[in-house]
């Protein structure tokens, strides 16, 4: 068992500070171990979300030492023996106390996105998709809603243009709805003008911090981006569907 | 003097208490059904305990193996269960399963798919065919996903981190909820005619579990309360394979899978010892030598299954045997090895998150070493008693499903389950609410009294000058249902264990929780406890009661099943005195139940038992 410094931020919407604590560490604990620590010996009123506790279900995202991450799977070995470890809460939303944020935004922007609409199942009753067309939209869907992508894209972070970007976490959510085999309905005309595919500035910050290691930026975004191309610019695209008769929604 | 008028009110026509599988699934139905819906979650939305479910979900589609159908899948339930099942439920669970999965399809689930297209399906404990619907080994997180974005657009209500406290009753009748919001500290009253309780287990009462914070048996202790009957709670699964090293990540599910797609155990001498611990009751349909079980592997329809697919109960027994008897791994489990089984990119396919989980937390590369594991308190197979076709419990208006509700399982549960437990038996209780409140001819309404007092039970805990620290009551539970109601039990443990919790239970009349009630975690946990209290309470005095060793209850001083056990169920009431107890004679099945569940399996696939049913 080792001594251990941290500084844990604590406050609620009108302010708060860094807090230090010393506590206990044993071998093969994650930053969360030590957190629930502090809270049943030093603090109880320390306000932390948390769940699975195994990557699973993106509960405890929170900012260490400057990182978005989830507590759960931040190992303290990842960290040099005396270095201080600093948790703070999600900047990118507001604080409701401690670690805790309000992420009711992100819950709104689903809210927004038109539910999936399957064709007709086949006459024997099945829907037939074969592996290989299913294993993109697998990928997304391992999506836990952790939302440190939404806390680290600079189109929310830095500019706060909630109003004109859904994020990351919905861009893949709507590239699954766009990619998956069965659904009948046209998502870019939206995808483009009220979902903001255009501002996302390709810096894969949210590929970076993805703890489901999501292709988000390069298998979701950069798709969803070139089928608007496809659809609003690309002359050539255009000329062969005039040929062909094919109107498309705009 | 408290004024009841100053408290928020919501009122619905049902409240669905609980967002999980059974949740969603019971809140969609209610609302397909015209009612006013509202739901309430300890936690965001998405996050409950489903999200944990790994290996999939059992229903007898036969994509896979064509022989499979209901029949064999009710009497594989049956059998698991150790015949403690109630039969009707264990056949509407085999019988709907499968249009319950191809709903979550028709919802915008991603299964991984057969070679034709259709949805795959994995072997599992105690399953004979392939059976389980699975998306790799995050099945879970697909299930509630899958629900979660299909119920936003059915005009259900979601009131997130918002924790029950109190059924409230109008006569004998629901009449609504007492319940607060973690983020603000205040209280709210659902006022309406039914309550779906879909609240999970209790299996934070132990140190060792695989389950997360929110499992603190509220549905269960709430239920209680309000004079609900529970049943069979004595059924506590211990979950075979959890990680058993570094300590912090002690009892974190590995899946069912991992053994279903070729892994098996070993103990510290390399002796794959399954083989030394199959019951007669399995001898039949289990491969008894290693050459026979490869062969299974490799996809011999003809061998039988490996017996490292035995049912839960008898493999979390063989391992604490093996690590008794001084044959365990150095931290105190036995080996699970599918890296000299399976090739990397199979194993890293089929298992991403295992492979995810071992690497991160534990340094350990499961497609090259072998993981260590360990029993770990995982599921309750008993709850709250209910009826098996409308899931209403023994108070009118009152309904319950998943875990929370007793039935399904009998005495072990097989492993996927779980989740079609959730969607079949979510949608019946929102069938069975929806008759009973179109039944009703005028809304039950609450008194004053009830709520303005189980205001002030929960308030004291802030208001008290000092006080007993909640957390600390938590690791002395813990210690307790550990030492005295664990994997193997007996009557002298379990008499001290109900002795103890009646101490515990002093201790917790004056816990304290410092800090305002704002998002005030210590809050939380005081509360939670008086749930816990109840919950361990019920589940300690029914394991003395049952003097048999039957699926995952096993007791040293009685050993063995009886035949007359088999008859009864325990069933737990609150009393004018205190908690009552009950041996109460279980319903016989109907005689084509009992028939199939009795069959021979060649003479259930030939038709020869059953050949009638359709």
């Amino acid at each position: 068992m080792a001594k251990r410094s941290f500084k844990v931020w604590r406050g609620d919407a009108s302010g708060g500070e860094f807090k230090s604590f010393e506590v206990d560490v044993d071998p093969g604990m994650v930053v969360l171990d030590v957190l629930h620590r502090i809270q049943s010996r030093q603090a109880n009123d320390l306000a932390l979300r948390w769940n699975c506790k195994a990557g699973k279900c993106g509960s405890c995202s929170m900012e260490i030492n400057g990182k978005p991450r989830l507590a759960c799977m931040t190992r303290m070995n990842s960290f040099g023996d005396d270095e201080t470890i600093t948790t703070q809460p999600l900047k990118t939303f507001p604080v409701i106390k401690d670690l805790v944020t309000d992420v009711s935004w992100n819950y709104k922007q689903n809210q927004r996105i038109a539910k999936f609409k399957p064709r007709p199942r086949e006459a024997d009753g099945t829907h037939r998709m074969y592996q290989e067309d299913v294993d993109r939209v697998q990928e997304f869907r391992k999506c836990i809603e952790c939302y440190l992508c939404q806390d680290v894209c600079h189109v929310i972070r830095d500019r706060g243009a909630k109003d004109e970007f859904v994020g990351p976490r919905f861009m893949i959510r709507l590239a699954s709805l766009e990619m998956h085999p069965l659904d009948t309905d046209d998502r870019i005309p939206e995808i483009r003008k009220e979902f903001g595919s255009g501002l996302c500035n390709i810096t894969r910050c949210c590929t970076e911090v993805c703890p489901e290691h999501i292709g988000i930026t390069d298998n979701g975004i950069i798709p969803l981006k070139e089928r608007v191309v496809d659809r609003y610019f690309d002359p050539v695209a255009g000329l062969l569907r005039k040929v062909r008769g094919i109107t498309v929604r705009k | 003097m408290l004024d009841v008028s100053e408290i928020q009110t919501i009122e619905h026509d049902v409240m669905v208490i609980g967002a999980g599988g059974a949740g969603l699934r019971a809140a969609i139905q209610c609302s397909a059904l015209g009612l006013d819906t509202g739901v309430i979650s300890k936690s965001l939305l998405g996050k409950a305990h489903t999200v944990m479910a790994e290996g999939g979900m059992a229903a007898a589609m036969g994509n896979v193996d064509k022989r499979d159908n209901w029949k064999v899948h009710f009497r594989d339930t049956m059998r698991g269960g150790k015949f403690l099942n109630v039969w009707r439920m264990a056949e509407l669970h085999a019988r709907q399963a499968p249009d319950r999965v191809r709903e979550l399809e028709e919802w915008g689930a991603v299964f991984d798919r057969t070679k034709e297209g259709l949805i795959s399906q994995r072997n599992f404990g105690g399953h004979r065919y392939p059976r389980l619907a699975h998306v790799g080994d995050r099945t879970g997180l697909e299930l509630i996903r899958s629900l979660q974005d299909h119920g936003i657009h059915q005009g259900i209500k979601f009131h997130m981190e918002c924790s029950g406290l109190e059924l409230l009753k109008d006569g004998g009748r629901i009449a609504g909820v007492l319940a607060y919001w973690r983020e603000t500290g205040r209280f709210v009253i659902y006022r309406c005619k039914a309550v779906i309780l879909c609240t999970g287990g209790g299996g934070k009462a132990w140190p060792i579990t695989s389950n997360s914070w929110e499992y603190t048996g509220d549905g269960i202790a709430m239920a209680y309360d309000a004079g609900a009957e529970l049943m069979d709670l004595e059924f506590t699964q211990f979950h075979p394979t959890g990680m058993v090293w570094p300590l912090s990540v002690r009892g974190i599910l590995v899946t069912e899978g991992v053994r279903g797609d070729g892994g098996i155990l070993k103990n510290n001498k390399g002796e794959r010892f399954m083989f030394n611990y199959i019951s007669e009751r399995f001898a039949p349909e289990t491969a008894d030598t290693v050459e026979e079980a490869n062969r299974w592997l490799e996809g011999d329809k003809t061998a039988r299954r490996p017996p490292e697919l035995l049912t839960r109960d008898e493999v979390a027994r063989a391992i604490t045997a093996e690590v008794k008897a001084g044959r365990g791994s150095p931290h105190g489990g036995v080996f699970l090895d599918i890296a000299s089984r399976r090739p990397a990119d199979f194993i890293r396919r089929k298992l991403p998150s295992m492979y995810h989980q071992f690497k991160e937390l534990a340094e350990v590369d499961i497609t090259k070493e072998p993981m260590e594991v360990g029993p770990t308190l995982h599921y309750f197979m008993g709850g709250i008693r209910v009826d098996a076709d409308s899931q209403e419990t023994t108070v009118p208006g009152l309904f319950a499903a998943g875990e929370c509700a007793a039935g399904l399982h009998g005495a072990n549960r097989l492993g996927g389950t779980s989740l079609s437990d959730l969607i079949v038996f979510g949608k019946l209780a929102g069938d069975g609410a929806g008759t009973y409140v179109k039944g009703l001819s005028e809304t039950p309404r609450a008194s004053d009294e009830q709520i303005t007092a189980a205001v002030r039970r929960a308030t004291d805990i802030l208001k008290r000058e000092k006080g007993s620290n909640p957390y600390l009551l938590h690791e002395k539970l813990e210690g307790i249902m550990s030492a005295r109601v664990g994997i193997v039990r007996n009557k002298d443990d379990l008499s001290a264990g109900v002795d103890e919790l009646e101490a515990l239970k002093a201790e917790a009349v004056d816990m304290k929780a410092p800090g305002a009630s704002q998002y005030n975690p210590g809050w939380h946990e005081a509360l939670s406890m008086r749930s816990l209290l109840i919950t361990s309470e019920a589940v300690t005095r029914a394991a003395l009661m049952r003097e048999e060793s039957r699926g995952a209850h096993t007791r040293t001083d009685f050993p063995g099943e009886s035949p007359e056990w088999v008859k009864y169920n325990v069933i737990i009431k609150k009393g004018a005195s205190g908690m009552e107890v009950e041996k109460r004679p279980k319903p016989e099945g109907p005689a084509h139940l009992v028939a199939l569940a009795n069959a021979k399996i060649e003479d259930l696939e030939s038709g020869k038992v059953g050949g009638d049913l359709t």
